[in-house]
């Protein structure tokens, strides 16, 4: 009950700064920017009533966008030294971690949920299946909260946001392109190696089909990059 | 309150802590002194778990610090060295931050800000963002989030750095109010602060506990024996230090120049009378005689150079 408030009061306190500094806006505004632009040449070009254009691009500018959300989350924190005191006021570990994913996790919520009126203006023109909508927004979230995830383990390792975006930049990355390179590959290790990327289970999940496989996968995904953040944070600084 | 046994503390080659122990009471205000880089900072993160002693074990309240970490830092109030914080939130929702973490009841919350922000006197600038504020605001802003939850120890690392004269004058008087019933740790390198507000003094060199009493405690060790400075006028070093050497109780003199002699007595003799009978009798003038006084300078100068 308290691990539950303390979490909250880290969430409620990381995802008010968001908004008190530039970063909300200016990850959001640049988000619908490339959605929109991205998106309408698509259906104009297509001219389908359908949102997978934009499901198609998500997983590729969550790969940017996820690292710069989160880059400041930990990084900033071992800057500023305000993590000498964080870390000693009575709050776990866990509690900090979580409370500043669930704030990431949040503000991208934000930014999906601004993606909303494409869908209802597709709905206006045609016949809008909206199972693969539903789904793909499903698919985003957790897709996005996989590489939330990535980020905030990158931000725990260094006092240096560069850094921080470079790195989780890069291992994001690895699995969404992990997939792709099975051409390369024995074929006994593809089946890993599909399993392993971010990308594919985002795809399944936006056909609409909600398989356990794929959940199970983001989830623990999730918690392991959770984990190893969790180890991070207390990484001592030399004073 | 406080038990520290064998604490040591390495990063890589560098040895910051070695073989710490000591023991704080309740309702002490200890003033932990020592160099710049002596290992002041690391004792203090090892007291509060923020960082792990590479040997060694503390223990507060009863309470052991690998074990029971989180019930430790409820019962502390700490505020780092250079008092970091979040620069872009308003001072007001700071507090409710920490009240929040703090678990202070809702209930009884809006006093206990208004009463902490009145004893830090940082009401004026409630509604600030922090990163606007001066130096001397931002230190009390580190001091009321530490004395928020009412704690019953108290530790502040470097608390009057940044403070202009008058508001060091304050946070002394406020360190001392809240020493009367609270256990406080200050670390500082200020000598006269520690002089000011503590009565008990650690003294650290080079990770080491080199002196640990009352600051009257470590003067009288300091003054074995007891100096005069006394200068007559128109007297010879060496008709000088023939006469004065004469006198009972006196070990060692030293001419200086101008008639100038320091007069060193074993401990417990007043050669200033002696001296002035000395006077007296070859008719000399003596222009000044005065006693050496020893400070917490000298002797934190002695332990810690060598």
């Amino acid at each position: 009950m308290n691990k539950l408030k303390n979490i909250l009061t880290v969430f409620r306190k990381e995802f008010l700064s968001f908004f008190n500094s530039p970063i909300a806006y200016i990850v959001i505004t640049v988000f619908l920017l490339f959605c929109g632009w991205l998106f309408f040449q698509q259906f104009f070009l297509a001219g389908q009533a359908s949102m997978r254009p934009l499901f198609a691009l998500i997983p590729l500018l969550f790969i940017f966008f996820a690292p710069a959300i989160t880059m400041r989350l930990i990084a900033e924190e071992r800057k500023t030294k305000t993590i000498s005191l964080l870390l000693t006021l009575p709050l776990g570990n866990m509690e900090i971690i979580l409370g500043k994913f669930l704030a990431a996790e949040a503000l991208l919520g934000v930014g999906l949920l601004l993606t909303l009126p494409y869908a209802f203006t597709v709905a206006s023109v045609g016949m809008l299946d909206w199972g693969p909508v539903w789904g793909g927004y499903l698919g985003a979230l957790l897709m996005g909260a996989a590489y939330l995830a990535v980020g905030m383990f990158c931000s725990s390792l260094t006092s240096n946001q560069i850094v921080a975006f470079i790195l989780g930049l890069g291992i994001c990355f690895v699995f969404f392109i992990i997939d792709k390179v099975l051409l390369l590959l024995p074929e006994r290790l593809s089946n890993v190696f599909e399993y392993l990327s971010v990308d594919y289970h985002f795809h399944n999940i936006a056909r609409g089909v909600i398989d356990l496989r794929d959940l199970v996968f983001y989830l623990s995904f999730i918690a392991a990059f959770m984990i190893y953040a969790i180890y991070a944070i207390q990484r001592e600084d030399w004073r | 309150m406080i038990e520290a046994r064998n604490l040591s503390k390495t990063f890589g080659p560098i040895e910051a802590v070695k073989d710490l122990s000591f023991d704080i009471r309740e309702g002490e205000v200890v003033g932990l002194l020592g160099p710049n880089g002596a290992g002041k900072s690391t004792t203090i993160k090892m007291l509060t778990g923020y960082l792990t002693p590479t040997n060694g074990s503390v223990k507060v309240a009863d309470l052991d610090a690998s074990r029971e970490i989180l019930s430790i830092r409820r019962r502390i109030g700490y505020m780092p060295q250079d008092i970091p914080l979040y620069e872009d939130m308003v001072v007001i929702d700071y507090l409710h931050f920490i009240s929040d973490i703090r678990q202070i009841p809702a209930a009884s919350r809006r006093e206990k800000i208004k009463d902490v922000a009145e004893r830090c006197s940082i009401e004026k600038v409630i509604t600030q963002s922090i990163g606007t504020l001066s130096s001397g605001y931002k230190q009390r802003v580190g001091l009321a989030q530490a004395l928020i939850h009412n704690p019953d120890i108290l530790i502040l690392d470097e608390p009057t750095s940044d403070l202009d004269p008058n508001q060091i004058v304050e946070i002394r008087n406020l360190i001392k109010d809240i020493g009367k019933e609270k256990t406080v740790i200050v670390s500082s390198h200020i000598l006269s602060e520690v002089q000011a507000t503590c009565g008990r003094v650690m003294i650290i060199s080079e990770g080491r506990l080199v002196a640990d009493g009352s600051p009257d405690e470590l003067l009288a060790q300091e003054r074995s024996n007891n100096i005069v400075h006394v200068t007559f006028l128109q007297v010879g070093s060496e008709e000088g230090v023939d006469a004065i050497s004469w006198i009972d109780g006196v070990s060692r003199v030293k001419p200086m120049e101008d008639g100038h002699f320091i007069v060193e007595a074993v401990k417990g003799k007043d050669v200033r009378p002696d001296l002035f009978h000395l006077a007296v009798a070859r008719n000399w003038v003596i222009l000044e005689m005065r006693t050496e006084q020893v400070s917490l300078e000298d002797v934190f100068r002695k332990l810690t150079m060598n």
